[in-house]
């Protein structure tokens, strides 16, 4: 089996359990109508949070309202960019991304729900950012793109935004537990000047003001989040650095292995919540 | 703009809010205070201690007014004319709340029947309270249908935004809003 | 600069009001910013106007200041006289021009 007929198996079996979903739903409506935003997720595992809101559940009205309109969010420019790099031959091998994955409605459809993966050839996650740059160095032969460049973040929101509505499905198998154990430590560690982890703002204070910010329960169904502080879109590796940052806590690279391992555990957490990508926060 | 100056040097600022502040357990609380210089209000709430107001101290002769700056009203003046605008007709749609004055949405409506004869010339739009106040000098022509724009503004801090619109008679009436902005919660 | 949204419907009455949106991405860097590393204020550039024609006449301008926001956005409306082209006109600090159309056929 080539890797490409194995990714269209997958993506058979993610649009079965989709429809299955769906089906469910029918007969309780409730679970149709949870998306985190107006109506909680139940966690499907036992963890700290008894109920699960998606980031937008605790914006403003009109910060809401902008993510909501498909011209008026701002980080669709992102979305139009990364649709145009789509379909852009670059690098030695002259290649474009739709050279291998034709329609990106169809073939991408699904990946953001199930990232970061386990890498087999560098037994470690990666996440879609730095698949998107594999592609690029060893499929197309061209240049990886910088992790803030415009070309990225575009080219990660037109991804992510393949799944736009479909539920984050993290599953835990033998490969990524080992990885999902050190991002639950990571999560859960007391860091910075103000010995604070990301559950005692996350967690327990969650619906709390702190300023002017409601703190959300963190989750990252909906990045590149296009964040009004920023004007732009950013990576969830960006924003857990600036989480570290404001506990005074050493932040880590972007791309980290350590980031990785947060996000694929801070991903799972929000197991259940619809893909929002491009989201609009503060 | 002045608020992402002060985001970027304030590592670590927050405040409680009033209406739902953060509970923080006694221990935090107490380490937070050692270490930050953070004074407890009382046992639910903290402000923002010494150093960051420090820090926040030395941003100020950039959000001041320089000398030469011109104050709201000159500008209009320069739009208008000696027209002195009269309340009403014009409908100023903001936030109570700006959840971060980076972006602050907005909508104007003027009451006019735009037509050949009788539209909206102009409309301009000042946050009084930003070291530039203009935001926009927009046109219009009967070709509009409606003098209606929606667009999003930076405003530095809580202040009133006052809108002015001169109609083709060159009368000018005024529509005023107050938007409270507070500093993010730099999280990044 | 990527290229500008604009979202003016295909087709509408004579006579008809229909909104207009526009949004393109930049900065708006409103030279009142410092550069965190060196502390000196990183020069203004911005997109300074927009202008809106329809069959070369004016429907909507305005002047920008640095105020507006990143990205700037605007909606506004237009009362439908026929069919024609409708032209968006942004002009940057230094004088470069980005320009969109699209059309719109009554009926
Ligand atoms: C020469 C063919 C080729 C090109 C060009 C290419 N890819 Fe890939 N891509 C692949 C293959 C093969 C895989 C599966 C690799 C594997 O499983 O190790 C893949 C996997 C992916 C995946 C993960 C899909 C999944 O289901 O896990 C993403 C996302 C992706 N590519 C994005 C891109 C983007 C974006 C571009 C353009 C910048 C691109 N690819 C260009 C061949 C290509
Ligand atoms: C001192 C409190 C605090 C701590 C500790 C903290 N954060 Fe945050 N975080 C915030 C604030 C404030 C925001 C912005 C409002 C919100 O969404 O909660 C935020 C936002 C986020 C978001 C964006 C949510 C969205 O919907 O876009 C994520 C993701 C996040 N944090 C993850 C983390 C992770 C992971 C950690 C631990 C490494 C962490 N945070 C630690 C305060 C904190």
């Amino acid at each position: 089996m080539t890797p490409i007929s194995g990714i269209k198996m997958m993506k058979k079996m993610i649009k079965l359990t989709v429809g299955v979903l769906l089906l469910a739903g029918f007969s309780t409506s409730a679970v149709l109508a949870a998306d985190g935003k107006s109506e909680a997720v139940k966690p499907a595992a036992e963890f700290g949070l008894d109920e699960i809101w998606s980031g937008y559940h605790f914006a403003k009205k009109e910060t809401q309202a902008l993510q909501d309109d498909d011209f008026d969010n701002p980080g669709n420019l992102w979305l139009e960019e990364g649709a145009a790099l789509w379909s852009k031959v670059d690098g030695d091998a002259k290649k474009s991304c739709q050279s291998c994955h034709n329609d990106a409605s169809k073939s991408m459809k699904g990946v953001a729900t199930r990232y970061p993966v386990y890498y087999a050839p560098r037994k470690k996650l990666i996440n879609i950012e730095q698949r998107i740059n594999l592609c690029r160095t060893e499929q197309m032969k061209a240049k990886p793109w910088k992790w803030k460049s415009k070309q990225l973040l575009a080219m990660a929101v037109y991804v992510n935004n393949q799944s736009k509505g479909m539920p984050v499905n993290i599953r835990i198998t033998a490969e990524n537990k080992p990885f999902w154990e050190k991002g639950k430590a990571f999560y859960y560690k007391r860091r910075g000047q103000l010995d604070m982890s990301c559950a005692h703002c996350h967690e327990k204070y969650y619906g709390k003001h702190i300023r002017s910010n409601v703190l959300s329960q963190g989750h990252i169904n909906g990045f590149p989040t296009y964040r009004l502080k920023w004007q732009k879109p950013g990576s969830v590796h960006r924003r857990f650095k600036g989480c570290n940052k404001q506990v005074r806590a050493k932040p880590y690279g972007l791309g980290s292995d350590e980031y990785n391992n947060l996000e694929l555990y801070v991903k799972w957490r929000g197991n259940g919540l619809p893909v929002e990508t491009p989201a609009v926060r503060n | 703009m002045y608020l992402r100056q002060t985001c970027q040097q304030g590592a670590g600022m927050f405040y409680a809010g009033t209406a739902n502040p953060i509970r923080i357990s006694r221990e935090t609380e107490e380490q937070m205070t050692d270490k930050l210089h953070l004074k407890v209000v009382d046992r639910r709430s903290f402000v923002l201690g010494a150093s960051a107001v420090a820090a926040l101290g030395a941003l100020a002769p950039l959000g001041s007014t320089p000398a030469s700056a011109k104050a709201w009203q000159d500008f209009m003046k320069e739009a208008i004319g000696d027209a002195k605008p009269a309340e009403g007709k014009v409908k100023v749609d903001l936030p109570e709340i700006a959840e971060n004055g980076n972006t602050v949405p907005y909508k104007i409506h003027v009451d006019s029947p735009m037509s050949e004869s009788d539209y909206v010339k102009s409309v301009h739009v000042y946050a009084t309270g930003n070291p530039g106040p203009q935001i926009i000098d927009a046109q219009f022509t009967p070709l509009s249908g409606k003098a209606y724009v929606k667009s999003r503004m930076r405003l530095a801090k809580t202040q009133d935004v006052v809108v002015v619109a001169q109609m083709s008679d060159g009368k000018a009436y005024m529509g005023k809003a107050t938007v409270k902005v507070t500093i993010g919660g730099c999280g990044g | 600069m990527a290229k500008p949204r604009i979202k003016v419907p295909k087709m509408a009455k004579v006579g008809e009001i229909v909104e207009i949106k526009s949004m393109i991405s930049h900065k708006m860097e409103s030279g009142r910013r410092k550069d965190k590393k060196t502390g000196k204020v990183i020069p203004r550039k911005i997109i300074n106007a927009l202008k809106v024609t329809f069959n070369g006449k004016l429907v909507f301008s305005a002047s920008l200041h640095p105020s507006v926001s990143a990205n700037p956005y605007f909606a506004f409306d237009f009362k439908v006289p026929g069919s024609g082209d409708m032209v968006f006109e942004w002009t940057e600090d230094g004088g470069k021009v980005i320009t969109a159309k699209k059309s719109l056929k009554a009926a």
